[in-house]
């Protein structure tokens, strides 16, 4: 047993000590590098260690929690005191419990990249000067790039319950991205270039520079498009944020509390036979991918949406019990800070057989929508509607066209989903809502409010 | 010393900082903080999400030739801080440099009269229950409501090797409420916050008046129509709707940006900006509100700086690092999450000061147009000027009058052309909280003004 899982074994022993029913800890320590370049200078280079528990403590139906950073005996103690603590002001819930143990979890291999540590700090500083000066050398009109960041992580992840769920992983994860400015007649126009990989070899910086300039060069000379309905492609990295908003609301916690516009829509038809949406857990490539969920349960694949129908809901424990479902793995949290909820691992849209020119030119008249912004602000969780601010260029005679700001697109989750008329071939994994795979999107129709 | 207690010792400090100068650098700096907090949540009228935690740590810095080397590190025992000093000069290559010996200072903190952590946890969960219960008689339509608690006390200290040494002791308190209207198949949602760098007695004064809020924001929603789509006169609702001006102007104005050449009112220092009507701030000694410190997260005293006069650019918001490169003074707005992050311009309360017309004038003025009483959030580009805010009370204006309500707005627009079409801004004015993200920092902002009136801007619909 490593020195985390013996860790959080004590904090799980201090709790039932202390007068928890069941109690459940997630420890985590983790190694973290970040490089931020600017103008062919690096402006920051960090380097951090973190290390602490989250403990979740049950008194019957009752639920508490409890996190710090002292691990030490009496830091232990305290921790376990106020997650206690917790679950005596909280009220009773029937379907609340500690999740037990459900057979051994997958191995799942190619997790961590040990060549992270041969990439002294030197090393990735130049790496990612490399990204700016890629967006820099790629097109003439690049002035200036922002800011040009790498960020790389290696973490442990140790979970034990007096219930007997839990394990223990590593993994490893890094990502390099820019925001290049261009020059255009009317101000500048900013692009956004990013990869993301298991270890800094695995990165192409010249690739991830070159995208942000072709992003923000492209931009040059946009303007407002004229209020109107008509068919939206959505990029990748937009069809990311709109695919983490549908795992929002397939999560079993919104739907059981009626706040999802998927609520009572299990088995019906909510998307085009286009749209099809697996949860993945456990595959390779995904950055959510673990053999086991934050409360150590076993990750899995999902069908969420196939043949337009709505398959299944995510569940975590409680979920699962309340529903009278299995958990399917998705328990997540934003580390030891926060009890577990239910959240989506990899979301993975299957890919169409069309090539992005394809579905451009399926399209015929209408929209390439390349950014949005405002969707914290802009979409309503219970009934799915949105309007978000956008940008992109216009498609004409199914070609890209001219460039197009400030304006908003406007629908609904579902009524989207069934405007799906065709998902392309060339998926990309996007760090955005979340870790999804997801390939361009053609919407038959959608209103666009411009000038 | 006031404010920091036990948090950083002296000797300890300059200790720290003599190791983090050993590699050479020409300013060194330590941040140490200890944070507590307990948030809880009711739901279906039951208390859940109880959470409590309490987190301690340093961050060391060392500025070299233009590069920060930055390191943290969980805990503050003097080998926790002495190996982060190591870390952040581990990559430097230079002969040791000497911090100077250190003057304490004790600046005082924002009063708190009743310290949360005080409190019985179960009249937390009492004031809970206050809530639910306001915003279920608010109506038989309303069919769900939730609300939070959280409270969080962080204390720092701060030493540099310019022989500062200070610290502050922060208290946050913060309730929301949100409301779920339904009738038939009609769905709506209606959110309200209570917050400030107060105690518990922010909550003496009727804190389930916001639940009430938030329900009577979610049924007035049912009758909604779809909002309109296209140009036209919109007017924005005081407290929250000052996060139009946050958006559109506060962080454009945040030295980072400028000086990367990432932000429009670049170079547009002394020039006019927007009517003569409109006068700006930002302040961080507002007493009591959500976006006051008594120090910003690099020891220096938060200020009243004023941003816009009467319509020219005057000031932008800088922390040590751009004011040296700018060579004017700090504004106290150097501002980080916690000891995990590098400090980095920040707005703290940021508010429009009020002006000479009457909200119903403003209002009376627009032939056709629409009212943004507040908003669920904003985003902003800083560098093309590119914004967009959520629209989560918002009516139809038609003939000087306000008529329907509308959901699912959302104003588009950018900043400089919104910022000098503001052609009226109204005598009534007061704060709201918000919490701000940037360069993946949540710090908690005030926003303010009184009503303010924008002669055209793009509102996107689903309507005609």
């Amino acid at each position: 047993m490593s020195e985390l899982a013996e860790l959080a074994r004590r904090a799980v022993e201090q709790a039932v000590g202390g007068g928890a029913g069941d109690a459940e800890a997630y420890a985590s320590e983790a190694e973290n590098r970040e490089v931020r370049v600017h103008g062919g200078e690096v402006e920051s280079l960090t380097a951090a260690t973190q290390r602490g528990i989250g403990l979740r403590a049950w008194i019957g139906g009752r639920v508490g929690y409890g996190f710090g950073t002292d691990l030490s005996p009496r830091g232990i103690a305290a921790i376990a005191g106020r997650a206690v603590e917790a679950a005596r002001v909280a009220d009773e819930d029937e379907f609340a419990a500690a999740p037990e143990a459900r057979g051994e979890p997958d191995a799942v291999v190619g997790l961590s990249d040990p060549s992270r540590s041969d990439w002294p700090a030197r090393r990735i500083a130049e790496l990612t000067l490399a990204v700016e000066r890629s967006a820099l050398e790629s097109d003439r009109r690049i002035a200036a790039v922002e800011q040009a960041v790498y960020f790389d992580s290696a973490e442990r992840v140790a979970i034990a319950s007096s219930a007997g769920a839990g394990g223990e992983y590593e993994t490893t994860s890094c990502y390099a991205y820019l925001q290049a400015l261009a020059d255009g007649a009317n101000g500048r126009e900013t692009g956004l270039g990013f990869g993301l990989a298991r270890g800094p070899a695995a990165l192409d910086p010249v690739a991830i520079g070159r995208e942000g300039a072709e992003r923000a060069a492209e931009m040059i000379g946009s303007a407002k498009p004229k209020s109107r309905s008509c068919a939206v492609v959505l990029d990748p990295t937009v069809a990311a944020s709109f695919v983490g908003l549908l795992g929002r609301a397939a999560g079993a916690d919104a739907v059981q509390r009626g706040r999802s516009p998927l609520a009572a829509r299990l088995g019906e038809e909510v998307a085009s036979g286009a749209f099809e949406l697996h949860d993945d857990g456990l595959d390779p490539a995904g950055f959510a991918t673990a053999p086991i969920d934050a409360e150590g349960v076993p990750r899995r694949r999902t069908a969420l949406i196939e043949e337009g129908r709505l398959r299944t809901l995510l569940h975590d424990s409680y979920t699962a019990r309340r529903g009278g479902a299995a958990s399917t793995g998705s328990a997540g949290r934003s580390g030891y800070r926060s009890m577990p909820v239910v959240s989506a691992s990899n979301l993975v849209v299957a890919p169409g057989s069309q090539s992005l020119e394809g579905l451009l030119g399926e399209a015929g008249e209408g929209i390439y929508v390349n950014d949005v912004a405002g969707l914290h602000s802009g979409v309503n969780p219970v009934t799915g509607v949105f309007s978000v601010g956008a940008s992109g260029r216009a498609i004409r005679g199914g070609e890209r066209g001219e460039p197009l700001r400030e304006f908003t697109i406007a629908s609904d989750l579902v009524s989207m989903l069934r405007a799906v008329r065709a998902a392309g071939s060339e998926p990309r994994w996007v760090p955005f809502g979340g870790s999804v795979s997801v390939p361009p999107l053609l919407i038959e129709e959608m209103a666009v409010s411009g000038s | 010393m006031s404010g920091n207690g036990d948090l950083l010792d002296a000797a300890v400090a300059e200790r720290v900082l003599s190791r983090a100068l050993s590699r050479g650098g020409e300013f060194a700096e330590v941040f140490a903080e200890r944070r507590g907090g307990l948030t809880m949540a009711i739901d279906e009228s039951r208390i859940e999400s109880v959470q409590s935690g309490a987190e301690e740590g340093a961050g060391v810095r060392v500025l070299s030739g233009g590069t920060t080397y930055f390191a943290h590190v969980d805990g503050l025992e003097p080998a926790d801080l002495e190996r982060a000093a190591e870390e952040a000069a581990a990559a430097l290559r230079g002969g040791a440099a000497e911090p100077r010996p250190l003057r304490a200072e004790a600046p005082s903190p924002q009063p708190i009269e009743r310290r949360p952590g005080e409190v019985a946890t179960e009249r937390k969960a009492e004031l809970l229950r206050e809530l639910d219960e306001r915003a279920r008689s608010a109506g038989a339509e309303i069919a769900q409501a939730m609300a939070s608690y959280g409270e969080a006390r962080r204390q720092v200290a701060i030493a540099n090797s310019e022989g500062l040494l200070s610290g502050d002791d922060r208290t946050r308190v913060r309730i929301g409420a949100q409301a779920v209207a339904r009738r038939g198949d009609r769905v709506e949602t209606g959110a309200e916050t209570l917050g400030a760098h107060r105690g518990f007695e922010l909550f003496d004064d009727d804190p389930a008046a916001i639940a009430a809020a938030a329900a009577r924001k979610a049924l007035t929603l049912l009758d909604a129509g779809p909002a309109p789509t296209g140009s036209m006169p919109v007017v924005v609702g005081g407290g929250f709707g000052g996060v139009l001006f946050h958006e559109m102007t506060g962080h454009g104005l945040e030295a980072d940006h400028v000086q990367k050449g990432a932000s429009v009112y670049g170079g547009k220092l002394g020039e006019s900006v927007a009517r003569p009507l409109l006068t700006a701030y930002d302040d961080g000694r507002m007493p009591g509100e959500w976006g006051s410190d008594a120090i910003d997260d690099e020891g220096a005293p938060t200020q009243k700086t004023r941003l816009i006069d009467e319509g020219r650019l005057v000031a932008y918001l800088h922390d040590r690092q751009s004011a040296a490169r700018d060579g004017v003074a700090a504004t106290g707005n150097g501002r980080r999450e916690s000891f995990r992050h590098l400090p980095i311009p920040r707005m703290t309360n940021t508010y429009i000061a009020p002006g000479d017309a009457a909200p119903e004038a403003i209002i009376g003025d627009v032939e056709k147009g629409f009212y943004a009483v507040s908003f669920a959030g904003g985003q902003v580009d800083p560098a093309t000027g590119d914004f967009v805010f959520g629209v989560n009370e918002g009516y139809l204006i038609e003939g000087g009058a306000v008529t329907r309500p509308c959901r699912g707005a959302t104003l588009v627009g950018n900043c400089l052309q919104a910022l000098a079409a503001i052609d009226a801004v109204g005598d009534d004015f007061w704060m709201k909280t918000g919490i701000c993200g940037k360069g993946g920092q949540k710090v908690p902002v005030g926003t303010g003004q009184g009503h303010v009136r924008i002669a055209s801007m793009t509102v996107g619909g689903t309507g005609e």
